[in-house]
């Protein structure tokens, strides 16, 4: 290390003044992180003529204890302890400006149970600090022992499958359209035809809440005429996602309780409720027996760009801590961002008990989920039918298909929509089960299933040359290339 | 109507071929596969009647299928379903639930309403068949 990267005696440490950051003790690149630290990655774009190691020991400070200059009330504390620690930084695959920074925080430092007390560190302040051109918090590693402080999905993919009856394929959701300006009355009847004709779940869009065209009272009561009705029709458990998102808190519990006495199995939320309130909501959704399915609205701001913000699989993680079962993930093949590995690191933080390391899906960290509920990740955004072989490769079972344009735009209407959908969703499960290589033989099974199911060839028909093949915005830095031995 | 519970029953009925070929897909993955029956279509009768336990250790579907078929010689008028248990640390449930037998003529549910206060109303499906007892609902 050279001589300036060093820490400094206590005496020369703490004379008043201004100090660079990697002299106050955020940078030790001898650090081991203890298994009871939380780790974090960050992109850092330092400017110009800025060190890459003092903008790595800058973002440790100003997320945790520092200030800009030297305080001597640091001496008061156990300020070595307190300290977060820049370990590692290592430069990006891609881009000769950009660094990863490895962050370690001590556990004391966060509430327990707090998503809010976590992120006002973590992405708190040093997501303005001059010295950086721009910061992206890639990761994070959350150790069990804090883990263990948060609630997690308040129902998880096993009971929510348990208490609507329905195994082995992915659930069917379709979002109500037109998402404004349908009266309640006009509303149910899209719920009522779309479940009638096998779908699952239909869902509010995230903003519909309580407008003038439809308040929100009206809208929970023919939605669950409309479910009663197709359960009745089918024998099915059915259910919509009544979203109960609104102003305040005591608003939001007024109308979820309204939801639980009509009998929804489920209620919806959005994320720009909230953190505080997202976790307020899933601790109701415990206490209350009820499924709850997050929209993550507003997180294209600070997910999408690759050099700024937070990924999405940092939000994917803080949500499977706050309590939320479902979470929209990404679909690959549908008309929303979405490269196929980064969205499979995403799946696998939803659904799998421990996350192994794994670069070229954009993990970074070994992830223990300590017996956590999972979260149901839901695909939603310009698929159809003719990619159900796609949609089950790339996204696997445990998964809500959301075809909304794909339901209510089909040629004989919403119902016919749904069952294509339902017929094709069924075929390509059963064809995978039977061993088929069904991802290559996808068009012709689905081709074979139309044969006794006319909604699904006309499904077929209209959207055969349907794609959304954009270059994604947000792939990993990490390619697997072959080994040569 | 068509009780559409279950992963297929959106799929023409099965034959003993294509059962086969699910339940060896079940039995691959290392689950215990099961039958159950029962004459209450009820999407919340989660208790179906079990045709013996779990066939926990049996590597051949063709033994499942022989014991459906004996099922059906005593109930062939009910329904019959194929379940898949896994008990993996983490899942511990079922994997795959499919209806192999169905009634011949299914007469649906009813949906009953009670008007509550607020303009709430409170809903209640019955199966049609279920006025009749247990026993005497599909013949």
């Amino acid at each position: 290390m050279p001589d300036g990267d060093k820490k400094l005696d206590a005496k020369a440490r703490y004379s008043a003044g201004v100090l660079e950051y990697k002299k106050m003790g955020y940078w030790e690149p001898d650090y081991l992180p203890k298994d009871t630290d939380v780790i974090a990655l960050f992109r850092i774009t330092p400017q110009d003529g800025v060190d890459p190691i003092e903008a790595a020991a800058a973002v440790a400070g100003e997320s945790s204890t520092a200030t800009w200059t030297v305080v001597w009330t640091d001496r008061l504390t156990a300020c070595e302890k307190y300290r977060a620690k820049a370990y590692r930084v290592d430069p990006t695959p891609n881009n000769p400006n950009e660094y990863f920074a490895y962050i370690a925080y001590e556990l004391d430092l966060f509430e327990p149970g707090s998503i809010a007390n976590l992120t006002a560190s973590i992405i708190g302040n040093v997501f303005g600090f001059k010295p950086l051109k721009a910061l992206r918090l890639e990761d994070m590693r959350l150790p069990v022992a804090y883990v263990k402080t948060f609630q997690g999905p308040a129902t998880g993919i096993v009971v929510e499958r348990e208490r609507l009856n329905c195994y082995g394929r992915p659930l069917l959701g379709a979002t109500v359209k037109p998402k404004l300006g349908l009266s309640g009355r006009n509303y149910g009847r899209v719920v009522y035809e779309a479940l009638k004709g096998g779908l699952d779940f239909t869902k509010d869009d995230e903003n519909i809440n309580s407008q003038p065209f439809m308040h929100w009272r009206d809208r929970f009561l023919y939605c669950m005429e409309a479910v009663n009705r197709a359960s009745a029709a089918t024998g099915e458990i059915k259910g919509t996602y009544l979203n109960v998102t609104a102003g305040t808190m005591e608003e939001m519990y007024k109308r979820a309780e309204f939801a639980k006495e009509l009998g929804s199995v489920i209620i919806m939320i959005d994320l720009v409720i909230g953190y505080t309130a997202i976790q307020s909501m899933a601790k109701w959704a415990r206490d209350n027996d009820m499924i709850l399915h997050l929209h993550r609205a507003g997180h294209g701001t600070y997910t999408r760009q690759k050099t700024h913000g937070v990924s999405f699989r940092v939000i994917a993680k803080w949500m499977r801590l706050a309590g939320v079962d479902h979470i929209h993930a990404g679909t690959v093949v549908g008309k929303l961002e979405g490269d196929p590995a980064t969205t499979k690191g995403y799946y696998d933080i939803c659904r799998e008990e421990q996350n192994s390391v794994s670069l070229e899906t954009g993990v970074f960290f070994d992830q223990d989920w300590a017996s956590l509920n999972k979260v149901m990740p839901v695909a939603s955004g310009g698929i159809h039918a003719g990619q159900m072989h796609q949609l089950i490769h790339y996204l696997g079972e445990d998964v809500v298909l959301q075809f909304g344009g794909g339901t209510i735009g089909h040629p004989q209407g919403i119902a016919a929509g749904a069952t294509a959908n339902r017929v094709a969703l069924e075929a390509m499960v059963y064809a995978r089960n039977s061993g088929r290589d069904y991802l290559a033989e996808g068009p012709t099974i689905l081709a074979e299933a139309a044969k006794t199911c006319t909604p699904l060839r006309e499904a077929l028909d209209i959207w055969k040359d349907v794609t959304f093949d954009y270059a994604s915005t947000d792939a990993p830095d990490f390619v697997p290339t072959t080994s040569v031995s | 109507m068509r009780v559409t519970q279950g992963t297929f029953s959106f799929l023409p009925d099965f034959t003993d071929q294509q059962i086969h070929e699910q339940v060896q897909y079940c039995i691959d993955n290392g689950w215990a596969v099961s039958i159950e029956y029962t004459d209450d279509p009820h999407p919340r009768n989660t208790y179906w009647e079990m045709w013996g336990h779990p066939m926990f250790d049996n590597p051949d579907a063709a033994a499942v299928v022989y014991e459906l078929n004996e099922c059906r010689k005593v109930y062939g008028s009910y329904y019959i379903r194929i379940i898949a248990f896994d008990s993996s640390p983490g899942w511990e449930s079922i994997r795959l639930s499919f209806i192999v037998n169905r009634p011949a003529d299914e007469p649906g549910f009813k949906l009953s309403r009670t008007e509550v206060k607020g303009r709430n109303i409170q809903y209640s499906i019955t199966p049609y068949s279920s006025d009749k007892p247990q026993g005497s609902r599909y013949k």
